[in-house]
Protein backbone atom coordinates (compact mmCIF):
# COMPACT_ATOMS: atom_id res chain seq x y z
CA UNK A 1 0.00 0.00 0.00
CA UNK A 2 3.13 2.43 -0.81
CA UNK A 3 0.56 4.22 -3.14
CA UNK A 4 -1.51 5.84 -0.33
CA UNK A 5 -0.41 9.52 0.16
CA UNK A 6 1.47 11.21 2.45
CA UNK A 7 -1.92 12.85 4.17
CA UNK A 8 -3.81 10.15 3.88
CA UNK A 9 -0.98 7.67 6.32
CA UNK A 10 -0.84 10.88 8.62
CA UNK A 11 -4.49 11.00 8.81
CA UNK A 12 -4.93 6.77 9.20
CA UNK A 13 -2.00 7.35 12.42
CA UNK A 14 -3.86 9.92 13.72
CA UNK A 15 -7.37 8.30 13.74
CA UNK A 16 -5.53 5.67 14.97
CA UNK A 17 -4.25 6.98 18.02
CA UNK A 18 -7.08 9.36 18.59
CA UNK A 19 -9.38 5.34 18.74
CA UNK A 20 -6.58 4.03 21.19
CA UNK A 21 -5.97 6.45 23.60
CA UNK A 22 -10.43 6.65 24.13
CA UNK A 23 -10.26 2.90 24.20
CA UNK A 24 -7.94 2.63 26.87
CA UNK A 25 -7.54 6.46 29.09
CA UNK A 26 -10.53 5.52 31.01
CA UNK A 27 -9.34 2.04 32.34
CA UNK A 28 -5.47 3.39 33.06
CA UNK A 29 -7.00 6.36 34.88
CA UNK A 30 -8.98 4.03 36.55
CA UNK A 31 -5.82 2.08 37.55
CA UNK A 32 -4.13 5.49 38.45
CA UNK A 33 -6.78 6.20 40.75
CA UNK A 34 -6.53 3.51 42.38
CA UNK A 35 -3.16 3.90 43.65
CA UNK A 36 -3.60 7.15 44.65
CA UNK A 37 -5.20 7.73 48.17
CA UNK A 38 -6.01 10.98 50.48
CA UNK A 39 -5.64 14.14 48.92
CA UNK A 40 -4.32 12.96 45.91
CA UNK A 41 -7.38 11.11 44.93
CA UNK A 42 -8.47 14.93 43.79
CA UNK A 43 -4.81 15.25 41.62
CA UNK A 44 -6.65 14.59 38.05
CA UNK A 45 -3.04 13.62 36.79
CA UNK A 46 -2.58 10.10 35.20
CA UNK A 47 0.11 10.02 36.64
CA UNK A 48 -0.14 9.40 40.91
CA UNK A 49 2.14 12.10 42.86
CA UNK A 50 2.64 9.03 45.74
CA UNK A 51 0.88 5.90 44.95
CA UNK A 52 0.52 2.82 47.42
CA UNK A 53 -1.56 -0.20 47.42
CA UNK A 54 -4.05 0.74 50.49
CA UNK A 55 -6.68 0.56 48.44
CA UNK A 56 -6.34 -2.88 47.59
CA UNK A 57 -5.67 -4.04 51.29
CA UNK A 58 -8.97 -1.75 51.95
CA UNK A 59 -10.86 -3.58 49.88
CA UNK A 60 -10.18 -6.99 51.07
CA UNK A 61 -9.82 -6.23 54.40
CA UNK A 62 -13.14 -4.16 54.88
CA UNK A 63 -16.45 -4.75 55.62
CA UNK A 64 -17.72 -6.19 53.09
CA UNK A 65 -15.37 -9.72 51.84
CA UNK A 66 -14.55 -9.03 48.44
CA UNK A 67 -12.25 -11.79 48.21
CA UNK A 68 -15.39 -14.03 48.81
CA UNK A 69 -17.68 -12.47 46.05
CA UNK A 70 -14.81 -12.79 43.55
CA UNK A 71 -14.65 -16.52 44.62
CA UNK A 72 -18.08 -16.48 44.26
CA UNK A 73 -18.15 -14.70 40.96
CA UNK A 74 -15.95 -17.51 39.37
CA UNK A 75 -17.37 -20.16 40.80
CA UNK A 76 -21.03 -19.20 39.45
CA UNK A 77 -19.48 -18.68 35.81
CA UNK A 78 -17.67 -21.50 35.64
CA UNK A 79 -20.43 -24.05 36.53
CA UNK A 80 -22.93 -21.86 34.56
CA UNK A 81 -20.66 -22.48 31.38
CA UNK A 82 -19.90 -25.89 31.62
CA UNK A 83 -23.92 -26.83 31.81
CA UNK A 84 -24.18 -24.73 29.17
CA UNK A 85 -21.46 -26.43 26.94
CA UNK A 86 -22.52 -30.37 27.84
CA UNK A 87 -26.50 -29.49 27.00
CA UNK A 88 -25.36 -26.93 23.86
CA UNK A 89 -22.91 -30.05 22.27
CA UNK A 90 -25.52 -32.65 22.43
CA UNK A 91 -28.62 -30.05 21.40
CA UNK A 92 -26.13 -28.39 18.81
CA UNK A 93 -25.42 -31.51 17.36
CA UNK A 94 -29.16 -32.41 16.56
CA UNK A 95 -29.35 -29.29 15.14
CA UNK A 96 -26.48 -28.55 13.13
CA UNK A 97 -26.08 -32.73 11.80
CA UNK A 98 -29.68 -33.62 11.62
CA UNK A 99 -32.57 -33.02 8.85
CA UNK A 100 -35.53 -33.05 10.90
CA UNK A 101 -39.12 -30.85 11.32
CA UNK A 102 -39.50 -27.88 13.14
CA UNK A 103 -35.32 -27.15 13.15
CA UNK A 104 -36.31 -23.68 12.03
CA UNK A 105 -38.85 -23.01 14.37
CA UNK A 106 -36.45 -24.25 17.52
CA UNK A 107 -33.70 -22.11 16.05
CA UNK A 108 -35.29 -18.90 16.19
CA UNK A 109 -37.06 -19.61 19.52
CA UNK A 110 -33.64 -20.30 20.52
CA UNK A 111 -32.41 -16.69 18.98
CA UNK A 112 -35.36 -15.22 20.66
CA UNK A 113 -34.54 -16.51 23.97
CA UNK A 114 -31.09 -14.86 23.53
CA UNK A 115 -32.36 -11.56 23.36
CA UNK A 116 -35.32 -11.17 24.92
CA UNK A 117 -35.19 -8.98 27.92
CA UNK A 118 -34.57 -10.81 31.77
CA UNK A 119 -36.51 -8.69 33.29
CA UNK A 120 -39.52 -10.15 31.55
CA UNK A 121 -39.18 -12.95 34.02
CA UNK A 122 -37.99 -11.25 37.27
CA UNK A 123 -41.01 -12.17 39.45
CA UNK A 124 -41.58 -15.83 37.88
CA UNK A 125 -38.06 -16.55 38.41
CA UNK A 126 -37.66 -15.21 41.99
CA UNK A 127 -41.00 -17.59 43.04
CA UNK A 128 -38.84 -20.27 41.08
CA UNK A 129 -35.61 -19.43 42.92
CA UNK A 130 -37.09 -19.17 46.36
CA UNK A 131 -38.98 -22.63 45.38
CA UNK A 132 -36.43 -24.34 44.56
CA UNK A 133 -34.61 -22.69 47.64
CA UNK A 134 -31.62 -21.26 46.27
CA UNK A 135 -32.80 -17.54 47.07
CA UNK A 136 -29.35 -15.87 48.75
CA UNK A 137 -27.08 -18.37 47.87
CA UNK A 138 -24.40 -17.56 45.10
CA UNK A 139 -24.44 -21.15 43.52
CA UNK A 140 -28.43 -20.48 42.83
CA UNK A 141 -27.66 -17.78 40.06
CA UNK A 142 -26.71 -20.53 37.96
CA UNK A 143 -30.01 -21.24 37.12
CA UNK A 144 -31.32 -18.12 35.84
CA UNK A 145 -28.00 -17.05 34.01
CA UNK A 146 -28.83 -20.50 32.50
CA UNK A 147 -31.53 -18.65 30.44
CA UNK A 148 -29.14 -16.73 28.73
CA UNK A 149 -25.98 -18.48 28.23
CA UNK A 150 -27.75 -21.94 26.94
CA UNK A 151 -29.75 -20.27 23.82
CA UNK A 152 -26.38 -18.62 22.66
CA UNK A 153 -23.83 -21.16 23.39
CA UNK A 154 -26.23 -23.89 21.25
CA UNK A 155 -26.89 -21.24 18.57
CA UNK A 156 -23.27 -20.20 18.28
CA UNK A 157 -22.41 -23.95 18.30
CA UNK A 158 -25.18 -24.82 15.81
CA UNK A 159 -23.54 -22.56 13.56
CA UNK A 160 -19.83 -23.69 13.91
CA UNK A 161 -20.98 -27.91 14.19
CA UNK A 162 -23.11 -26.93 10.52
CA UNK A 163 -19.39 -26.27 8.81
CA UNK A 164 -17.81 -29.77 9.97
CA UNK A 165 -17.49 -31.98 7.16
CA UNK A 166 -20.11 -34.63 6.31
CA UNK A 167 -17.59 -37.36 5.50
CA UNK A 168 -16.35 -38.16 8.95
CA UNK A 169 -19.85 -38.50 10.20
CA UNK A 170 -20.80 -40.50 7.33
CA UNK A 171 -17.43 -42.19 7.73
CA UNK A 172 -17.81 -42.89 11.84
CA UNK A 173 -21.79 -43.77 10.52
CA UNK A 174 -19.90 -47.12 8.52
CA UNK A 175 -17.35 -47.65 11.58
CA UNK A 176 -21.07 -47.83 13.89
CA UNK A 177 -20.28 -44.71 15.86
CA UNK A 178 -23.60 -43.66 17.64
CA UNK A 179 -23.99 -40.81 18.07
CA UNK A 180 -22.77 -40.11 21.46
CA UNK A 181 -19.31 -41.37 20.03
CA UNK A 182 -19.48 -39.16 17.09
CA UNK A 183 -20.18 -36.01 19.09
CA UNK A 184 -17.61 -36.76 21.57
CA UNK A 185 -14.42 -38.30 19.96
CA UNK A 186 -15.10 -37.16 16.57
CA UNK A 187 -16.52 -33.56 16.66
CA UNK A 188 -14.92 -32.62 19.95
CA UNK A 189 -11.32 -32.66 18.59
CA UNK A 190 -12.47 -30.32 15.93
CA UNK A 191 -14.80 -28.61 17.77
CA UNK A 192 -12.12 -26.84 20.88
CA UNK A 193 -11.73 -23.47 18.97
CA UNK A 194 -15.44 -23.07 18.78
CA UNK A 195 -16.23 -24.22 22.29
CA UNK A 196 -13.59 -21.84 23.73
CA UNK A 197 -15.04 -18.96 22.02
CA UNK A 198 -18.45 -20.22 23.51
CA UNK A 199 -17.31 -20.73 26.72
CA UNK A 200 -15.80 -17.38 26.51
CA UNK A 201 -18.61 -15.35 25.64
CA UNK A 202 -20.57 -17.33 28.05
CA UNK A 203 -18.31 -16.94 31.14
CA UNK A 204 -17.81 -13.41 30.29
CA UNK A 205 -21.89 -13.15 30.15
CA UNK A 206 -22.24 -14.87 33.90
CA UNK A 207 -19.36 -13.11 35.28
CA UNK A 208 -20.88 -9.28 34.49
CA UNK A 209 -24.09 -10.32 35.15
CA UNK A 210 -26.14 -7.37 37.66
CA UNK A 211 -29.55 -7.63 37.39
CA UNK A 212 -29.93 -11.40 38.78
CA UNK A 213 -27.27 -10.99 40.93
CA UNK A 214 -28.59 -7.89 42.89
CA UNK A 215 -32.08 -8.93 42.46
CA UNK A 216 -31.44 -13.04 44.29
CA UNK A 217 -28.67 -12.60 46.66
CA UNK A 218 -29.03 -10.46 49.35
CA UNK A 219 -26.01 -11.49 52.29
CA UNK A 220 -22.74 -9.75 51.51
CA UNK A 221 -20.71 -13.22 51.66
CA UNK A 222 -23.10 -14.64 48.47
CA UNK A 223 -23.01 -11.76 46.39
CA UNK A 224 -20.66 -11.40 43.23
CA UNK A 225 -18.33 -9.05 42.46
CA UNK A 226 -20.65 -6.40 40.13
CA UNK A 227 -22.86 -6.25 42.64
CA UNK A 228 -20.32 -5.90 45.28
CA UNK A 229 -18.36 -3.24 43.58
CA UNK A 230 -21.69 -1.31 43.05
CA UNK A 231 -22.19 -1.39 46.83
CA UNK A 232 -18.67 -0.42 47.88
CA UNK A 233 -19.65 2.41 50.28
CA UNK A 234 -18.03 5.13 52.49
CA UNK A 235 -17.95 5.36 56.28
CA UNK A 236 -20.38 7.68 55.79
CA UNK A 237 -23.16 8.42 52.93
CA UNK A 238 -21.57 11.38 51.39
CA UNK A 239 -18.17 10.08 51.27
CA UNK A 240 -17.93 7.90 48.22
CA UNK A 241 -14.58 5.56 48.59
CA UNK A 242 -13.44 6.27 44.61
CA UNK A 243 -10.40 4.79 45.37
CA UNK A 244 -11.54 1.57 46.51
CA UNK A 245 -14.16 1.07 44.10
CA UNK A 246 -11.32 1.94 41.33
CA UNK A 247 -9.00 -0.86 43.07
CA UNK A 248 -11.75 -3.48 42.89
CA UNK A 249 -12.74 -2.44 39.30
CA UNK A 250 -9.28 -3.18 38.22
CA UNK A 251 -8.98 -6.62 40.10
CA UNK A 252 -12.94 -7.38 38.21
CA UNK A 253 -11.86 -6.37 34.08
CA UNK A 254 -7.97 -7.68 34.75
CA UNK A 255 -8.86 -11.20 34.30
CA UNK A 256 -11.04 -10.48 31.68
CA UNK A 257 -9.01 -8.19 29.63
CA UNK A 258 -6.66 -11.20 29.74
CA UNK A 259 -8.96 -13.86 28.39
CA UNK A 260 -9.89 -11.15 25.58
CA UNK A 261 -6.51 -10.56 24.74
CA UNK A 262 -5.03 -14.03 24.89
CA UNK A 263 -8.03 -15.32 23.17
CA UNK A 264 -8.84 -12.16 20.79
CA UNK A 265 -8.94 -14.43 17.63
CA UNK A 266 -11.39 -17.23 19.41
CA UNK A 267 -14.38 -14.56 20.57
CA UNK A 268 -14.05 -12.33 17.76
CA UNK A 269 -14.68 -15.74 15.54
CA UNK A 270 -17.30 -16.42 18.21
CA UNK A 271 -19.01 -13.32 18.06
CA UNK A 272 -19.91 -12.82 14.20
CA UNK A 273 -20.57 -16.61 13.95
CA UNK A 274 -23.84 -15.70 16.27
CA UNK A 275 -24.31 -12.88 14.27
CA UNK A 276 -22.62 -12.61 10.79
CA UNK A 277 -22.80 -15.90 9.57
CA UNK A 278 -26.45 -16.90 11.54
CA UNK B 1 -34.06 -41.92 8.78
CA UNK B 2 -36.74 -42.05 11.10
CA UNK B 3 -34.04 -42.90 13.18
CA UNK B 4 -31.68 -39.88 12.98
CA UNK B 5 -34.96 -37.58 13.69
CA UNK B 6 -35.63 -39.18 17.16
CA UNK B 7 -31.81 -39.02 17.81
CA UNK B 8 -32.12 -35.23 17.15
CA UNK B 9 -35.01 -35.18 19.65
CA UNK B 10 -33.23 -37.04 22.14
CA UNK B 11 -30.61 -34.74 22.09
CA UNK B 12 -32.06 -31.96 22.27
CA UNK B 13 -34.59 -32.57 25.40
CA UNK B 14 -32.24 -31.70 27.94
CA UNK B 15 -31.77 -28.34 26.68
CA UNK B 16 -35.66 -28.03 25.73
CA UNK B 17 -36.75 -29.12 29.57
CA UNK B 18 -33.84 -26.74 30.86
CA UNK B 19 -35.37 -23.71 28.85
CA UNK B 20 -38.95 -25.02 30.03
CA UNK B 21 -38.06 -24.63 33.35
CA UNK B 22 -35.62 -21.09 32.94
CA UNK B 23 -37.18 -19.45 30.37
CA UNK B 24 -40.80 -20.39 29.52
CA UNK B 25 -42.33 -21.24 33.49
CA UNK B 26 -40.67 -18.24 34.79
CA UNK B 27 -42.34 -15.82 31.77
CA UNK B 28 -45.67 -18.02 32.22
CA UNK B 29 -45.74 -17.05 36.00
CA UNK B 30 -44.76 -13.40 35.61
CA UNK B 31 -47.49 -12.85 33.42
CA UNK B 32 -49.99 -14.37 35.77
CA UNK B 33 -48.54 -12.11 38.48
CA UNK B 34 -49.29 -9.28 36.81
CA UNK B 35 -53.02 -10.04 36.99
CA UNK B 36 -52.49 -10.35 40.63
CA UNK B 37 -51.88 -7.65 43.60
CA UNK B 38 -48.63 -10.37 45.06
CA UNK B 39 -46.86 -8.53 47.45
CA UNK B 40 -42.90 -9.49 47.22
CA UNK B 41 -42.64 -10.25 51.17
CA UNK B 42 -46.03 -12.72 51.23
CA UNK B 43 -46.24 -14.30 47.84
CA UNK B 44 -48.84 -17.27 48.63
CA UNK B 45 -51.64 -14.65 49.95
CA UNK B 46 -52.15 -12.60 46.55
CA UNK B 47 -55.73 -12.43 44.63
CA UNK B 48 -56.94 -11.92 41.32
CA UNK B 49 -57.29 -8.30 39.90
CA UNK B 50 -57.90 -9.23 36.36
CA UNK B 51 -56.73 -5.90 34.35
CA UNK B 52 -56.74 -3.96 37.32
CA UNK B 53 -52.82 -3.40 37.28
CA UNK B 54 -53.15 -2.25 33.58
CA UNK B 55 -56.24 -0.32 33.63
CA UNK B 56 -57.28 0.43 37.03
CA UNK B 57 -57.15 3.48 39.51
CA UNK B 58 -53.80 3.01 40.14
CA UNK B 59 -52.53 1.05 37.21
CA UNK B 60 -50.24 1.52 34.38
CA UNK B 61 -52.03 3.05 31.50
CA UNK B 62 -55.52 4.83 31.40
CA UNK B 63 -54.50 5.78 34.76
CA UNK B 64 -56.73 9.21 35.90
CA UNK B 65 -54.91 10.41 38.78
CA UNK B 66 -52.28 10.96 36.06
CA UNK B 67 -53.52 14.53 35.59
CA UNK B 68 -50.40 15.48 33.83
CA UNK B 69 -50.85 12.99 31.11
CA UNK B 70 -49.49 9.54 30.63
CA UNK B 71 -45.91 10.30 29.36
CA UNK B 72 -45.30 12.91 32.29
CA UNK B 73 -45.90 9.96 35.09
CA UNK B 74 -42.70 7.73 36.09
CA UNK B 75 -43.63 4.68 33.81
CA UNK B 76 -44.35 7.02 30.72
CA UNK B 77 -41.21 8.69 31.45
CA UNK B 78 -38.95 5.07 31.77
CA UNK B 79 -40.97 4.14 28.33
CA UNK B 80 -39.80 7.39 26.98
CA UNK B 81 -35.80 7.27 28.56
CA UNK B 82 -35.47 3.84 27.62
CA UNK B 83 -36.43 4.37 23.61
CA UNK B 84 -34.51 7.62 23.42
CA UNK B 85 -31.65 5.77 25.14
CA UNK B 86 -31.68 2.82 22.69
CA UNK B 87 -32.32 4.78 19.30
CA UNK B 88 -29.43 7.45 19.68
CA UNK B 89 -27.00 5.02 21.26
CA UNK B 90 -27.52 2.70 18.58
CA UNK B 91 -27.21 5.03 15.60
CA UNK B 92 -24.08 6.88 17.07
CA UNK B 93 -22.46 3.46 17.71
CA UNK B 94 -22.88 2.38 14.73
CA UNK B 95 -21.47 5.30 13.18
CA UNK B 96 -18.29 4.94 15.29
CA UNK B 97 -18.65 1.38 14.92
CA UNK B 98 -18.08 1.63 11.18
CA UNK B 99 -15.75 4.52 11.64
CA UNK B 100 -13.56 2.13 13.68
CA UNK B 101 -14.28 -0.70 11.25
CA UNK B 102 -13.12 0.97 8.32
CA UNK B 103 -9.89 2.40 9.62
CA UNK B 104 -9.19 -1.54 10.96
CA UNK B 105 -10.16 -2.30 7.40
CA UNK B 106 -7.15 -0.61 6.06
CA UNK B 107 -3.62 -1.57 5.91
CA UNK B 108 -1.08 -0.50 7.51
CA UNK B 109 1.67 -1.14 10.24
CA UNK B 110 0.53 -1.16 14.19
CA UNK B 111 -3.51 -2.62 13.02
CA UNK B 112 -3.03 -5.62 15.03
CA UNK B 113 -2.14 -3.02 18.05
CA UNK B 114 -5.11 -0.46 17.56
CA UNK B 115 -7.11 -3.83 17.09
CA UNK B 116 -6.39 -5.04 20.41
CA UNK B 117 -6.28 -1.73 22.21
CA UNK B 118 -10.49 -1.17 20.63
CA UNK B 119 -11.55 -4.22 22.62
CA UNK B 120 -10.63 -2.77 25.93
CA UNK B 121 -14.20 -0.86 26.87
CA UNK B 122 -15.87 -4.61 25.46
CA UNK B 123 -14.17 -6.32 27.55
CA UNK B 124 -14.73 -4.50 30.85
CA UNK B 125 -18.00 -5.58 32.83
CA UNK B 126 -21.02 -2.80 32.38
CA UNK B 127 -21.08 -2.28 36.25
CA UNK B 128 -17.23 -1.30 36.06
CA UNK B 129 -17.38 1.04 32.77
CA UNK B 130 -20.74 3.12 34.98
CA UNK B 131 -18.01 3.15 37.87
CA UNK B 132 -15.22 4.26 35.78
CA UNK B 133 -17.06 6.63 33.87
CA UNK B 134 -19.10 7.77 37.31
CA UNK B 135 -15.33 8.94 38.41
CA UNK B 136 -14.78 10.53 35.82
CA UNK B 137 -17.62 12.23 35.18
CA UNK B 138 -17.79 13.25 38.82
CA UNK B 139 -18.46 17.21 39.25
CA UNK B 140 -16.53 17.88 41.54
CA UNK B 141 -13.36 15.77 41.66
CA UNK B 142 -14.06 14.69 38.07
CA UNK B 143 -11.21 14.51 35.17
CA UNK B 144 -13.55 15.45 32.63
CA UNK B 145 -14.77 18.60 33.88
CA UNK B 146 -11.13 19.43 34.90
CA UNK B 147 -10.09 19.19 31.26
CA UNK B 148 -13.19 21.21 29.79
CA UNK B 149 -12.41 24.09 32.50
CA UNK B 150 -8.70 23.46 31.16
CA UNK B 151 -9.75 24.15 27.42
CA UNK B 152 -12.25 26.70 28.43
CA UNK B 153 -15.16 24.86 26.98
CA UNK B 154 -17.36 25.19 30.02
CA UNK B 155 -16.75 28.17 32.89
CA UNK B 156 -18.31 25.74 35.84
CA UNK B 157 -18.22 22.65 37.10
CA UNK B 158 -21.10 20.35 35.30
CA UNK B 159 -22.60 17.79 37.76
CA UNK B 160 -23.09 15.01 34.31
CA UNK B 161 -24.89 12.50 35.90
CA UNK B 162 -27.38 14.35 38.28
CA UNK B 163 -28.38 16.92 36.27
CA UNK B 164 -31.68 15.76 34.49
CA UNK B 165 -30.55 18.08 31.07
CA UNK B 166 -27.18 16.46 30.80
CA UNK B 167 -27.64 13.04 32.84
CA UNK B 168 -29.33 10.95 30.28
CA UNK B 169 -26.52 12.07 27.78
CA UNK B 170 -23.65 10.74 30.13
CA UNK B 171 -25.19 7.32 29.90
CA UNK B 172 -25.83 7.33 26.15
CA UNK B 173 -21.79 8.43 26.25
CA UNK B 174 -20.80 5.13 28.24
CA UNK B 175 -22.46 2.73 25.96
CA UNK B 176 -21.23 4.36 23.04
CA UNK B 177 -17.90 4.08 24.39
CA UNK B 178 -18.73 0.21 25.70
CA UNK B 179 -19.88 -0.97 22.54
CA UNK B 180 -18.33 0.53 19.76
CA UNK B 181 -15.91 -2.21 19.69
CA UNK B 182 -19.08 -4.91 19.24
CA UNK B 183 -20.16 -3.02 16.28
CA UNK B 184 -16.80 -2.55 14.53
CA UNK B 185 -16.23 -5.90 15.17
CA UNK B 186 -19.21 -7.55 13.08
CA UNK B 187 -18.97 -4.38 11.00
CA UNK B 188 -15.50 -5.46 10.08
CA UNK B 189 -16.11 -9.35 9.60
CA UNK B 190 -18.65 -8.24 7.17
CA UNK B 191 -16.07 -5.72 5.56
CA UNK B 192 -13.31 -8.70 4.98
CA UNK B 193 -15.98 -10.74 3.07
CA UNK B 194 -16.22 -7.94 0.59
CA UNK B 195 -14.55 -9.47 -2.71
CA UNK B 196 -10.91 -6.94 -2.96
CA UNK B 197 -11.60 -6.74 -6.59
CA UNK B 198 -14.78 -4.69 -6.27
CA UNK B 199 -12.39 -2.17 -5.07
CA UNK B 200 -9.54 -2.54 -7.31
CA UNK B 201 -11.33 -2.55 -10.43
CA UNK B 202 -13.05 1.03 -8.78
CA UNK B 203 -10.34 2.29 -8.15
CA UNK B 204 -8.83 1.58 -12.05
CA UNK B 205 -12.19 3.01 -13.38
CA UNK B 206 -11.44 6.04 -11.01
CA UNK B 207 -14.07 6.13 -8.78
CA UNK B 208 -14.24 8.74 -5.97
CA UNK B 209 -13.63 6.71 -2.77
CA UNK B 210 -16.95 8.06 -1.25
CA UNK B 211 -19.05 6.79 -4.07
CA UNK B 212 -17.36 3.36 -3.91
CA UNK B 213 -18.17 3.47 -0.12
CA UNK B 214 -21.94 4.60 -0.91
CA UNK B 215 -22.35 2.22 -3.88
CA UNK B 216 -20.63 -0.81 -3.34
CA UNK B 217 -19.63 -1.32 0.26
CA UNK B 218 -22.90 -0.56 2.41
CA UNK B 219 -25.02 -2.38 0.40
CA UNK B 220 -22.44 -5.31 0.32
CA UNK B 221 -22.40 -5.27 3.59
CA UNK B 222 -26.09 -4.28 4.70
CA UNK B 223 -27.19 -7.14 5.76
CA UNK B 224 -24.64 -8.06 8.48
CA UNK B 225 -24.87 -4.71 9.86
CA UNK B 226 -28.91 -4.38 10.07
CA UNK B 227 -28.39 -7.99 11.55
CA UNK B 228 -25.98 -5.99 14.13
CA UNK B 229 -28.25 -3.33 14.78
CA UNK B 230 -30.76 -5.20 15.64
CA UNK B 231 -28.20 -7.27 18.62
CA UNK B 232 -27.48 -4.05 19.89
CA UNK B 233 -31.42 -2.34 20.07
CA UNK B 234 -32.68 -5.05 21.82
CA UNK B 235 -29.93 -5.43 23.98
CA UNK B 236 -30.22 -1.27 24.19
CA UNK B 237 -34.03 -1.62 25.13
CA UNK B 238 -33.44 -4.10 27.92
CA UNK B 239 -30.99 -1.49 29.57
CA UNK B 240 -30.72 -1.10 33.52
CA UNK B 241 -27.56 -2.05 35.46
CA UNK B 242 -25.56 1.03 33.22
CA UNK B 243 -28.14 3.53 34.26
CA UNK B 244 -28.48 2.01 38.05
CA UNK B 245 -25.00 2.15 38.44
CA UNK B 246 -24.36 5.74 36.64
CA UNK B 247 -27.42 7.84 37.60
CA UNK B 248 -28.45 6.22 40.13
CA UNK B 249 -29.39 9.22 42.20
CA UNK B 250 -31.10 10.74 39.67
CA UNK B 251 -34.89 9.41 38.63
CA UNK B 252 -34.98 11.28 35.38
CA UNK B 253 -33.08 8.74 33.59
CA UNK B 254 -35.01 5.36 34.80
CA UNK B 255 -35.37 2.64 32.14
CA UNK B 256 -38.22 0.30 31.74
CA UNK B 257 -36.35 -2.76 33.10
CA UNK B 258 -35.11 -0.49 36.14
CA UNK B 259 -38.54 0.53 36.62
CA UNK B 260 -40.13 -3.03 36.59
CA UNK B 261 -37.53 -3.35 39.34
CA UNK B 262 -38.41 -0.71 41.77
CA UNK B 263 -41.63 -1.75 41.38
CA UNK B 264 -41.25 -5.25 42.23
CA UNK B 265 -38.11 -5.12 44.58
CA UNK B 266 -38.00 -2.04 45.73
CA UNK B 267 -41.73 -1.13 46.86
CA UNK B 268 -42.72 -5.12 46.81
CA UNK B 269 -45.18 -4.48 44.18
CA UNK B 270 -44.66 -8.33 43.03
CA UNK B 271 -48.15 -7.93 40.70
CA UNK B 272 -47.99 -4.59 39.42
CA UNK B 273 -44.14 -5.10 38.36
CA UNK B 274 -45.26 -8.24 36.83
CA UNK B 275 -47.33 -6.07 34.80
CA UNK B 276 -45.24 -3.63 33.70
CA UNK B 277 -42.53 -6.30 33.06
CA UNK B 278 -45.06 -8.02 30.71
CA UNK B 279 -45.61 -4.30 28.98
CA UNK B 280 -42.13 -4.01 28.71
CA UNK B 281 -41.98 -7.38 27.34
CA UNK B 282 -44.70 -6.71 24.64
CA UNK B 283 -43.56 -3.49 23.78
CA UNK B 284 -39.90 -4.73 22.90
CA UNK B 285 -40.99 -7.83 21.16
CA UNK B 286 -43.76 -5.20 19.11
CA UNK B 287 -40.41 -2.98 18.12
CA UNK B 288 -38.32 -5.80 17.19
CA UNK B 289 -40.87 -7.36 14.51
CA UNK B 290 -41.98 -3.87 13.47
CA UNK B 291 -37.96 -3.34 12.89
CA UNK B 292 -37.39 -6.51 11.40
CA UNK B 293 -39.87 -6.22 9.21
CA UNK B 294 -38.98 -2.27 8.09
CA UNK B 295 -35.44 -3.45 7.20
CA UNK B 296 -36.43 -7.04 6.04
CA UNK B 297 -33.66 -8.74 8.00
CA UNK B 298 -33.77 -12.41 7.78
CA UNK B 299 -32.13 -13.40 11.15
CA UNK B 300 -31.50 -16.83 10.24
CA UNK B 301 -30.91 -18.81 7.06
CA UNK B 302 -33.53 -21.50 8.53
CA UNK B 303 -36.05 -19.21 9.51
CA UNK B 304 -38.21 -20.29 6.32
Amino acid sequence: MSRRPLWAGVGLYLASAVVVILSVYPLLYAFSTSLKSGTDLFNTALWPAGGDLRNYRALFEGVQPFGKSLVNSFMVSVLTVGCALLMGLTAAYALGRIRFKGKGLLLVTLLGVSMFPQVAVLSGMFELIQWLGLYNKALGLVVPYTLFTLPFTVWILTTFMRELPGELEEAAIMDGCGPLRIIFQVFMPLLWPALVSTGLLAFIGAWNEFLFALTFVVNDTERTVPVAISLIAGATAFEIPWGTIMAGSVIVTVPLLLLVFFFQKRIVSGLTAGAVKG
Amino acid sequence: MHNRTRTAWLFLSPMIVLMLVVAVWPLARSIWFGFTDTNINDMAASQWVGLENYFGEYGLFFNPNDDEGFWAGDWGLSIRNTFFFAVVSVLLETLTGLGVALLLNQDFKGRAFVRTAVLVPWAIPTIVSAKMWGWMLNDQFGVINDLLLGAGLISQKIAWTAEPAYAMWSVVLVDVWKTTPFMALLILAALQTVPRDCYEAARVDGVHPLRVFWRITLPLIRQPLMVAVVFRLLDALRVFDLIYVLTSNNGSTISMSGFVRREMVEYGNMGFGSAASTSLFLIILLTALVFLRATRVRLSEDAR
